[in-house]
């Protein structure tokens, strides 16, 4: 995942340009936006869409970082050595998308250390989410199920986003969410088939993540700070109702097939608008988490400062070597 | 010729020796592999904690075909997770370097998992697997000459990977190589279980289907020796220390892990996943 922290009030506005060199540049950008064409590292930008876009990739590298935490959480303890292989991989994989992303954000100048310090200091977000904890085997299921299916419904348009690098992570990416979503649901379908004490179980992994999930869109359209610039600019190209709906549209027949029910008595088909209805979402909960109070945010952030912390000595021992080994090659030529 | 008459009497009747040796090496990868995925999102930058996944993939991996393999000629009907889930401290066998916690030999909870523990660790095992792949690749058990033609290549990177960061460690700064040190002197009295041959490697050496532990030493130590050479580290002075993981009698640390890694398997026996 995972864009949804992209509309939080706070980011950088498009403003006016402010000599005629950087409005002719800027017509430059606005010219191969018009005609659909890929932003590339070295292209002209705006500075506004620069920063809208480093914001966004770094969430989205930090989101797949911290969601390995959630997730890594149930390695040791998976039931089959076939899931443990499973979750592990998966794992691994959302990892390899942190190293994509934060490598698509350094083409726009902000590097990866710049990024990371951004995250442990507080003030980088990432998806919300990650802010609940893993509770139970089914959460596994859960996650693939859901958050990576809703990541897709996110990421999908994210591959025609108009900057190149995203645009082609994002294309990688989706390949491999996808599978993950899968093999969440395979977890889930298993679990469903089970003994009674299994079903229960999946059911109240839906009961606790289904309205995080529903929540990961973001703030209804009307209140969504940002979607007008970014729509504009080739980032955002559908708004986050519509994800949302189209989320909900494509796994309530899922969880109808597992055989469990999605805790939301507004949950209805409407014939006329060809979608389902839905009840009212607790937005107070979904700001109470963006802004830190969720659930796990604390331990979260604390487990990431901590792995950096303890990697440091780590670190700075490879640095110190690769320094010590081009010294040796450099004495090594010269002498020769 | 040995060797085919050798897979003739092994698919015939198989010895408790024959399937013990394949536990030990089955649950030698899976208890590893256990270990190393606690670092999973805790590692000491991305790319490791990437690479760290991958390493602890394979281990599982081998495990899984070793404990099918030991299940299918046992003939009881226990497939790899029955052995893995279901069995106590008493029935594993993996040697007991492979279940030391991450954070050292040291007791108590809390304590930080150390990176230079772990790929000393990964270093000394690795290095006993490259030789052990080589001679099981003749193994009279022709499955077990399979599962480890496709482990050596496995092997090769996983040596490669701990080779790199001990000698990063040995040569970098004075903490990676204090510590890298110290892991090493933790270490190495535990390396002495994976060289004594004991009644059921000489039986299966016998049968031409296992190798005895004695005869993988001089390999191994050259190997290591080297690795160290280039990374300063000295190697500590022999010892006579003897773990005895491989013959089901395990460290203190043994069961904590079990206990975390069957937990949800024995909460629903009989359960599907
Ligand atoms: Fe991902
Ligand atoms: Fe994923």
């Amino acid at each position: 995942m995972y864009t949804q922290a992209m509309d939080i009030p706070g980011g950088p506005k498009a403003v006016a340009a402010a000599t005629p060199e950087e409005a002719a540049r800027n017509s430059a950008f606005d010219a191969r936006i018009a005609a659909d064409l890929k932003i590339e590292p070295r292209d002209v930008m705006p500075e506004a869409y620069r920063k809208t876009l480093v914001r966004q990739i770094s969430q989205h590298a930090h989101s797949e970082v911290v969601g390995m935490l959630p997730e890594g959480n149930w390695i040791t303890r998976a039931p089959s050595l076939k899931r443990k292989a499973i979750l592990l991989a998966k794992v691994q994989d959302e990892g390899g998308h942190g190293l994509y992303l934060y490598a698509a954000a350094e083409t726009l100048g902000t590097s990866r250390d710049q990024m990371v310090d951004a995250l442990l200091a507080g003030r980088a977000k990432y998806s919300s989410i990650f802010n609940y904890p893993t509770l139970t085997w089914a959460d596994m299921g859960a996650i693939g199920w859901l958050v990576d299916g809703a990541a897709i419904m996110n990421q999908i348009p994210l591959c025609r986003c108009s900057y190149g690098p995203y645009a082609r992570a994002m294309i990688r990416i989706c390949k491999e969410e996808s599978f993950h979503q899968r093999q969440g649901f395979d977890i889930m379908l298993s679990l469903c088939k089970g003994t009674a004490a299994q079903k229960e179980m999946a059911q109240d992994a839906l009961n606790r993540w289904w309205w995080p999930v529903v929540q990961m869109f973001g703030p209804p359209d009307k209140d969504s700070v940002h979607s007008g610039q970014s729509a504009a600019w080739g980032i955002k190209r559908i708004s986050n109702d519509d994800l949302r709906q189209k989320f909900i549209d494509a796994t309530v027949p899922q969880a109808e097939l597992l055989g469990i029910t999605i805790p939301d008595p507004g949950l209805k088909w409407n014939e006329e608008r060809g979608h389902y209805d839905y009840g009212a979402i607790d937005w107070d909960e979904f700001w109470r988490v963006v802004n830190g109070d969720g659930p796990c945010n604390r331990e979260r952030l604390a487990t990431r400062i901590e792995a950096h912390a303890e990697g440091a000595w780590v670190r700075e021992a490879a640095t110190a070597y690769a320094e010590k080994a081009a010294a040796r090659e450099l004495a090594g030529k010269r002498a020769a | 010729m040995v060797a085919a008459m050798a897979t003739r009497v092994a698919t015939k009747t198989t010895s408790p020796e024959h399937i013990d040796y394949l536990l030990r090496l089955g649950d030698s990868s899976l208890v590893l592999g256990q270990r190393l995925a606690e670092w999973t999102g805790h590692g000491p930058v991305l790319e490791e904690d990437i690479a760290m996944a991958n390493i602890a993939l394979d281990f599982i991996g081998q495990a899984r075909l070793l404990l099918t393999h030991a299940g299918n000629l046992e003939g009881k009907g226990r497939n790899e997770d029955a052995l893995a889930y279901f069995r106590d401290a008493r029935a594993f066998r993996n040697v007991t370097l492979c279940e030391l916690p991450n954070s050292g030999i040291a007791k108590g909870h809390g304590q930080s998992a150390d990176y230079a523990f772990t790929v000393v660790r990964n270093l000394l095992f690795c290095a006993w697997q490259t030789q052990l792949w080589a001679a099981l690749a003749q193994s009279a058990d022709a499955e077990l000459a399979a599962i480890a033609a496709k482990s050596a290549k496995e092997t090769a990177y996983h040596l490669r990977h701990a080779s790199d960061w001990t000698i990063r460690f040995g040569d970098g700064t004075p903490a990676s190589h204090e510590r890298a040190q110290a892991a090493l002197d933790q270490l190495m009295p535990y390396t002495n279980e994976l060289f004594a041959t004991d009644a059921v490697e000489e039986v299966v050496a016998a049968a031409g289907i296992g190798v005895r532990g004695a005869e993988l030493h001089a390999g191994w130590k050259s190997l290591v020796q080297a690795i160290l050479d280039e990374s300063a580290l000295k190697m500590p002075v022999a010892s006579a220390f003897q773990s005895t993981g491989k013959s089901g009698i395990h460290s203190e640390h043994m069961d904590y892990l079990l206990i975390e890694m069957q937990s949800v398997a024995r909460q629903h026996p009989g359960a599907q996943w």
